[in-house]
């Protein structure tokens, strides 16, 4: 599988996004510049942590509009794989490519920790996983207080769109204790926890390695 | 052309920032406020557009960009 890592100004997860892939699952990865249509033919985009554009306005906002957005929204509306970590999500919720938006934390304060999450392994980035197997992956933002409105959550329950749920603790107030959520078709997912930090032993653990796995193993 | 944008939180949607400085001002006695909201005030300066061009345009750009109307509303003056 080939995936490409979007570099906004700002990103700051882009090498760790590029690294992953690459270097621990053997796949092939190429950066796209934010100024940049063009897609280079991946199969699935990554929108890395970080704070694109300063995150002036709203997180994300200013990010929606540069030239490679344009071409991961027509990428992704034709069923291609796209993940937004971290600012990733933001930029996806604020895109349309995702309900609801991500608003401040409650507690006002930037969260950088180990949390524990469950998964719902029914969707393309988590065939990996057990059903409902509690992960601990580690989270580093400001705005990761996921917002929406009723009938959204509604529908994001029935049809099965919440792929990861704070456990135990919810550490920034997100509604329903939303981690991780998916578009209607799954291929589109956006979470505040970072995967891509924790999938070598050497950096403490392998409990989001599975994400990167399990969208590859999509490919036939 | 000038164009005040004021984007606030919706009502009904938690601001975490507002009930800071509500309590804030609570501990420096000021026992009469009952609710504090923290929204953007944004100054626009407009060329080439007529009074009534000018609020089409302002409000594009507030559903396009400066208001995210999942949790914010918006209201603005446009003045000569």
């Amino acid at each position: 599988m080939k995936f490409g890592i979007v570099v906004f100004p700002g990103s700051n997860c882009d090498r760790d996004s590029f690294h992953v892939p690459t270097k621990v699952c053997g796949q092939e990865a190429v950066y796209l510049w934010h100024k940049d249509a063009d897609l280079k033919g991946v199969d699935c985009v990554i929108l890395p942590g970080g704070f694109s554009y300063g995150d002036y306005l709203r997180c994300g906002a200013i990010a929606k509009q540069s030239p490679v957005m344009k071409s991961v929204i027509e990428h992704a509306k034709s069923g291609g794989y796209v993940i937004g970590i971290c600012n990733g999500f933001q930029v996806l919720t604020e895109s349309g490519l995702l309900p609801g938006v991500l608003m401040r934390n409650t507690s006002l304060t930037f969260i950088c920790k180990y949390i524990q999450v469950k998964v719902n392994n029914k969707t393309p980035w988590t065939n990996k996983y057990d059903a409902g197997e509690v992960i601990t992956l580690p989270i580093a933002h400001n705005e990761g207080n996921y917002f929406c409105d009723e009938v959204t959550l509604r529908r994001l329950e029935s049809n099965g769109q919440i792929a990861f749920k704070y456990h135990g603790e919810n550490p920034n107030g997100a509604l329903a204790d939303i981690a991780g959520i998916t578009n209607e078709k799954g291929n589109v997912l956006g979470l505040m926890p970072h995967p891509e930090r924790i999938s070598e032993l050497i950096l403490g653990g392998t409990d989001g390695l599975r994400v990167f796995e399990s969208i590859i193993s999509t490919k036939k | 052309m000038n164009a005040k944008v004021y984007v606030t939180l919706k009502t009904g949607v938690l601001d975490s920032q507002g009930k800071a400085v509500k309590h804030s001002l609570e501990t420096l006695n000021f026992k009469e406020v009952t609710d504090v909201r923290i929204g953007k005030f944004i100054e626009l300066k407009l060329e080439g557009v007529t009074k009534s061009e000018a609020e089409k345009h302002v409000k594009a750009m507030c559903e396009k960009l400066l208001a995210n109307t999942v949790i914010e509303s918006y209201k603005f003056e446009v003045s000569e």
